[in-house]
């Protein structure tokens, strides 16, 4: 058992008791010591995906209490994956912050951990109720983060975005009764083993409940009818926590990836592929909406916060198919949109800063001070989004497309993914054209100066598509490699036989 | 007692529904606090109801669930936190909108009384 599975845990948890205790001292301090943990983060999570691409799965059981009696930490390459991105694009946006966005909250930098740690906790743990907690951990600190900044116009989506996700949870907790009601476990490999072999009327009480969950991680993804909180909520948060909460979407696809495939999945008997022949539909009726919202959308935050939604449906849809290209291609696409979309709201927010009283809206305005850097940046991220080659976005398409099977699922993927793709380049060379190259006379009175910290963290999250181009081979690669583990549930189920308590000398042991 | 137990559960999760729906944020407010009892009852249940067992295996035939208890203590700290900061932030939509409706539009008028429309003549 190796201990390095909880450092992604423990690193932002410390951290952020050290920035709740130190609410006090000057914020360059402060600053430094929350990038530092931040970056520490990211290279115990950078060891993890290191660890886990030798395919094998690496548990970290509580209490050394063997599976399923404890609660326990899994890592495969998904979790190791999903570490990764988040450490990346959350070293950026922190760093984003630090250049001014985090003054005016004494407790942002401990908010900002802590949102970390709830991340990497569930993307870690083996456990459903642990997943709950996760849950919980990631939406109070989002919570605190959504309301950073102040102004009136954040308090009503704020307060949709809390009541709603408290439903979600109440959800959750029905869902996850009636599975323990029947199944008399929450550690995920023992579910994977248990529930194929439910029967009879407590078939429908497993149904009902996983249905439920699907409920849940569908609220979290901004499924279509789950997804009418986002926009508003996204548009209206400071940008670097807008970026981060780029990744919060992708927790609940994470969620349905991980408990759908592995406990639901192929092997799980009657319950096989539960309500997968329902996120198919939805997932392209959200894309179409996402498109529908990204035409209409009257400023770049809005415009990028319906690109998320768009990123949901384009997403789920191959996921929903089940093979194991498409969950490869979704897994690819996947690191490249998460990217994309946060860049694309830290321009936002650069542009906005640039434009005095026309901010961020879709409108003619003086020209802008930085106008070169901020259209290369705009143009590089709308690129990637919009899915034109030569960037990420394309191949992600791409390999999307080639992964669906001909039949009528290919023909609704490819009509609904290529014309939403083409009325997405619409929507950005419209909100493009008219921000960047359409002036009125005059000048702004005050454009507010662009700092290093803001400026290389904005350009290097921006250049990651190109890095993720130049890295396709590997990174698709290891995607591959990890839609494999994950069809396979049977590893999984192995952990439960993994002896977690392994006297490490047996002859000092006796000697006591 | 199991029927008297599903009823409970039904009444909390019912009037918790209703008062979520409504248009201020107080009702709401109350809905969740409804509903995370009616869930709480829900959670404990999924162990089976037995009275006077004890929790351990092996020390009789029949013995009672602990881990839906472990699990309901959880839910009901989170649950508290939660509805802690929903207060604070109901609080502050009142406070930014001088109102506590939920989307924080402004109140229409109020319909004005009969005698004063027969005065103004409309």
């Amino acid at each position: 058992m190796t201990h390095w599975l909880i450092a992604p845990i423990l690193i932002p948890l410390l951290g952020g008791i050290l920035q709740v205790v130190m609410g006090y001292a000057p914020i360059s301090l402060r600053r430094t010591l929350a990038l530092t943990i931040t970056v520490i983060s990211l290279a115990s999570s950078i060891v993890l995906l290191v660890l886990a691409s030798d395919d094998s799965y690496r548990i970290y059981a509580f209490g050394n209490w063997q599976p399923p009696f404890g609660i326990v930490l899994v890592l495969d390459r998904l979790a190791a994956l999903m570490l990764a991105l988040t450490g990346i694009l959350g070293l950026f946006c922190h760093i984003y912050a630090s250049g001014g966005a985090d003054e005016g909250n004494r407790q942002f930098h401990a908010l900002f951990l802590f949102q970390l740690m709830g991340l990497n906790i569930a993307f870690l743990t083996g456990d459903l109720f642990n997943l709950f907690v996760a849950f919980e951990v990631l939406l109070i600190a989002s919570y605190g983060l959504l309301m950073h900044g102040g102004g009136t116009a954040r308090t009503v989506p704020g307060l949709h975005y809390v009541a709603l996700n408290l439903v979600g949870s109440a959800l959750f907790l029905i869902g996850v009764g009636m599975i323990y009601s029947v199944t008399g476990t929450l550690n995920m490999a023992d579910l994977a083993v248990k529930i194929p072999q439910v029967t009879g009327n407590n078939l429908n009480l497993v149904k009902a409940g996983g249905m439920m969950l699907l409920v849940v991680f569908g609220l979290k993804a901004a499924i279509l009818p789950l997804c009418f909180w986002l926009p508003k909520a996204y548009a209206r948060a400071t940008a670097p926590v807008a970026a981060l909460f780029a990744v919060m979407t992708k927790v609940g696809i994470y969620a349905i990836v991980r408990v759908f495939l592995l406990i639901f999945g192929e092997g799980a008997g009657e319950l096989a592929n539960l309500g997968m022949d329902w996120l198919f539909p939805l997932a392209l009726i959200t894309l179409s909406m996402g498109v529908i919202g990204a035409l209409g959308a009257d400023s770049l935050k809005t415009l990028v916060a319906w690109q998320v939604i768009i990123s949901v449906g384009t997403l789920l849809a191959p996921i929903a198919l089940g093979s194991v290209a498409g969950l490869s291609a979704a897994l690819f696409y996947l690191v490249s949109t998460t990217w994309t979309v946060a860049a694309l709201f830290l321009v936002s927010e650069l542009v906005a800063s640039q434009r005095g009283l026309a901010g961020d809206s879709i409108v003619t305005a003086p020209k802008m001070r930085h106008q070169t850097l901020l259209s290369v940046l705009f143009f590089i991220g709308a690129v990637a989004a919009a899915g034109l080659p030569p960037l990420s976005g394309f191949f992600g398409k791409l390999l999307i497309l080639q992964s669906v099977e001909p039949g009528v699922e290919m023909a609704w993927l490819w009509g609904v993914l290529l014309v939403g793709s083409f009325l997405t380049l619409i929507a950005y060379s419209r909100a493009g054209s008219i921000v960047f190259w359409w002036h009125v006379d005059g000048h702004v009175e005050t454009p507010e100066p662009i700092n290093n910290r803001v400026s290389i963290s904005t350009g290097i999250l921006t250049c990651l598509t190109m890095l993720i181009v130049v890295l396709a081979g590997p990174v698709s690669d290891y995607t591959r490699a990890t839609a494999e583990q994950l069809h396979d549930n049977r590893g999984y189920i192995n952990i439960l036989q993994t002896p977690v308590h392994v006297p490490q000398n047996p002859l000092v042991g006796e000697s006591h | 007692m199991e029927l008297l137990f599903a009823l409970v559960i039904g009444a909390l999760t019912a009037s918790g529904v209703y008062l979520l729906l409504r248009a201020r944020t107080f009702p709401v407010i109350m809905g969740l606090t409804l509903l995370s009892y009616g869930v709480n009852l829900f959670l404990f249940a999924s162990g089976r109801l037995a009275t006077g067992q004890q929790p351990v295996i092996g020390t009789s035939a029949n013995y009672t669930d602990p881990l839906p208890q472990a699990l309901v203590l959880t839910a009901i700290v989170i649950g508290f936190a939660m509805t802690a900061f929903l207060v604070v932030l109901s609080l502050r939509n009142l406070a930014d909108n001088n109102n506590d409706h939920v989307d924080g539009k402004r109140e229409k008028a109020p319909p004005s009384s009969k005698q004063e429309r027969e005065v103004t003549g409309k």
